[in-house]
């Protein structure tokens, strides 16, 4: 597992390279000059040469890119063009509000499809079941920002519950910037919690077609713990490869939902980069998202290490050493199916 | 996934009794067949001419003379979202169609050689999937500006990668089999085989794939739109309609209701088409669902 592990490792580490290359290179190939756009369209050639200089642009390519490159590394993404602040300085403000509200949702969508998943397995095919799952066929159906456009309208145009956008800032008080965050992390949480209540479901059921239960049911054990405790901890791969893959998608979300809403959070500031071609803090923050989802998906692959034990004992290949009773081809077949489920939910996403 | 090849007895009369017995399928094929229908209609005939704007009727409730209301320059909306359907279902489309087009080869190769292109192939993979599709289409959206055309490369390209890894997972199942190396004992080569045993055994895998990746990228189009990344006016489309309703949720909010309805009707109704064939086709996935 170690090896696997390490190769995981170097993945990511070379995805991550492979990826600012990308973004580097999408960044050049931007029409506009930085220098002309902060010395505005008045300043002679002499004076944006000038600049250039100062700036570093007039180095060539392979330079820059590995001097931005090692800017990233040590957290200094440069200046912004249009105010002339540390790029860091900027984003720093804005992820206070959108790591907030992701991890929020990501909490919301958990505690809300883990019980339905459960509820619905554990009634498969019955009323209950059908209700629950078609509620969840709805969900993954709903676009997020309309989602909280409605939300909006009952909550905040109607019953007058909570703000209907706008950020006041965490030094107002932790209630009052939590409460001005619940109505977008309910927004982001609801079609997440579709999508996982239904991983959630059909995992559960396949584990609970598994000699084990039967044996664990056989021996006197309560139907509840066998359920809670055997197999939704059996199931947990396909919710934990679904859960990393959300919280990536939730970042992103962030970006619409931040709109919706006028908070000012890391969406609210590429946007506006965008169209004030400040292109250091656009390729800053797609760099910095990029970089999150690269380390949630190698999170995500370690933690399968810790919740399937089977799976520690799996190095990249079959070696002898296995503990008693269980046989490689059923190890392998595990393995397959946990690589199957996530390219799966891959696709999905 | 286990791959079923189709057995003998799984003749098209069988599939068909199947079909109509199948709940899920049924809705969504005529939810599908409804907004087809509708996007097809809109060419020839629309309640109200979406071009036209009547400032005199602007933001009316609905109404026996607007079923869903008027917009802000007095446009039907109804009118509005039966336009709309034509550019949704066309972005979806061809970026369903730039995915599979690109990805389906390109999957199909990696499982056939394997080795080093395979594993070059699953890096890029990699490499496109760290990029949430929201922020590849603002990258591309600002290199070459807003735009439906730049909506449907961007959905497209991040349609590419999941159609490679399915078809190769598809393919890989496939590969080893016993009528696969009879195939190959006959002499036919590795893009014969592909073409004329592989891919056909995995259609049912695209299939479904394909229907998910619709109703995706119907969702991801609205989202690009409405944050002003796609169609752009006077071109009716869903996501820019939501947009136009955002500052007018408290005097106008039919703008909003309407076209988000219609959003979430078309994706319901395909996400139901996709889950059924995939229970018509694929009997194993029945039981997971």
């Amino acid at each position: 597992m170690t090896a696997h592990l390490l190769k995981r490792l170097i993945i990511a580490a070379l995805t991550l390279v492979l990826a600012s290359i990308v973004v580097f290179a999408v960044m050049e190939i931007l029409p506009g000059d930085p220098a002309r756009l902060m010395l505005g369209m008045n300043a002679s050639a002499d004076q944006v040469e000038v600049l250039r200089n100062q700036m570093g642009l007039n180095a060539p390519l392979v330079l820059r890119y590995l001097h931005w490159a090692a800017g990233l590394l040590s957290l200094d993404f440069g200046r912004s063009y249009t105010y002339s602040v540390p790029v860091i300085d900027l984003v720093r403000e804005r992820i206070a509000v959108s790591l907030p509200l992701a991890l929020i949702a990501l909490a919301l969508s958990t505690i809300i499809a883990i019980p339905v998943g459960v509820f619905s397995a554990s009634r498969q095919g019955r009323a209950g079941d059908t209700l629950a799952m078609g509620a969840a066929q709805l969900g993954v159906a709903v676009p997020n920002f309309w989602f909280a456009l409605m939300l909006i309208y009952l909550f905040a145009v109607w019953l007058h519950l909570v703000p209907a956008g706008g950020f006041p800032g965490w030094s107002a008080g932790i209630w009052a910037a939590l409460k001005s965050l619940l109505l977008p992390a309910v927004a982001l949480a609801l079609p997440q919690a579709a999508i996982l209540a239904r991983v959630a479901r059909s995992a559960l059921i396949e584990v609970l077609n598994e000699d084990y239960i039967r044996t664990a049911r056989a021996k006197g054990l309560p139907y509840r713990a066998v359920l809670w405790r055997h197999a939704l901890r059996n199931a947990m791969i396909p919710v934990l490869t679904i859960l990393g893959l959300q919280f990536a998608f939730l970042l992103a979300g962030t970006i619409i939902i931040e709109n919706v809403f006028y908070l000012p959070g890391l969406g609210r500031l590429i946007f506006q980069a965008i169209t004030q071609r400040d292109l250091i803090v656009v390729e800053s923050i797609v760099m910095l998202l990029v970089a999150a989802v690269i380390l949630i998906n190698l999170l995500v692959d370690f933690s399968y290490a810790i919740v399937d034990p089977r799976l520690r004992a799996i190095p990249g290949k079959v070696r002898s050493g296995f503990p008693s009773g269980i046989a490689p081809k059923q190890i392998l077949r595990a393995v397959q199916r946990f690589r199957e489920t996530r390219n799966r939910s891959r696709g999905r996403q | 996934m286990t791959m079923r090849i189709d057995l003998p007895e799984e003749t098209i009369a069988g599939v068909l009794a199947k079909a109509f017995g199948n709940r899920s399928f049924l809705i969504g094929l005529a939810i599908t067949l409804l907004v087809v229908a509708v996007a097809l209609l809109s060419f020839v005939w629309t309640p109200y001419d979406v071009t036209r704007l009547v400032i005199a009727d602007k933001t009316q409730a609905p109404s026996w003379a607007h079923w869903f209301g008027t917009d802000h320059f007095g446009r039907d909306i109804l009118s509005m979202i039966m336009v709309g359907a034509r550019n949704s279902i066309a972005v979806a489309l061809v970026a369903v169609g730039i995915g599979m087009g690109i990805g389906v080869p390109l999957g199909a190769f990696a499982a056939a050689r394997g080795g080093l292109a395979d594993e070059a192939l699953m890096r890029v993979n990699d490499l496109v999937f760290a990029f949430p599709a929201l922020l590849s289409a603002i990258m591309i959206t600002a290199i070459f500006g807003p735009g439906a055309v730049n909506a449907i490369i961007a959905i497209g390209i991040f349609n590419i990668p999941v159609f490679a890894r399915v078809t190769r997972a598809g393919a890989l199942a496939i590969w080893p089999r016993e009528f696969i190396l009879a195939a190959r004992a006959a002499g036919k080569g590795m893009t014969r085989i592909t073409a004329e045993h592989i891919l056909p055994n995995i259609t049912t895998l695209l299939l479904v794939q394909g229907t998910i990746q619709f109703a995706l990228g119907i969702l991801a189009e609205a989202g690009l739109s409405y944050v002003g990344l796609g169609a752009q006016p006077p071109m009716p489309s869903w996501g820019r309609m939501l947009f136009d309703a955002q500052t007018r949720m408290v005097t106008a909010p039919w703008m909003a209701i309407f076209p988000g309805m219609a959003i979430v009707i078309t994706v319901l109704g395909l996400n139901l088409l996709g889950d059924g064939i995939a229970d018509i086709l694929d009997p194993k996935s029945r039981r997971r669902r």
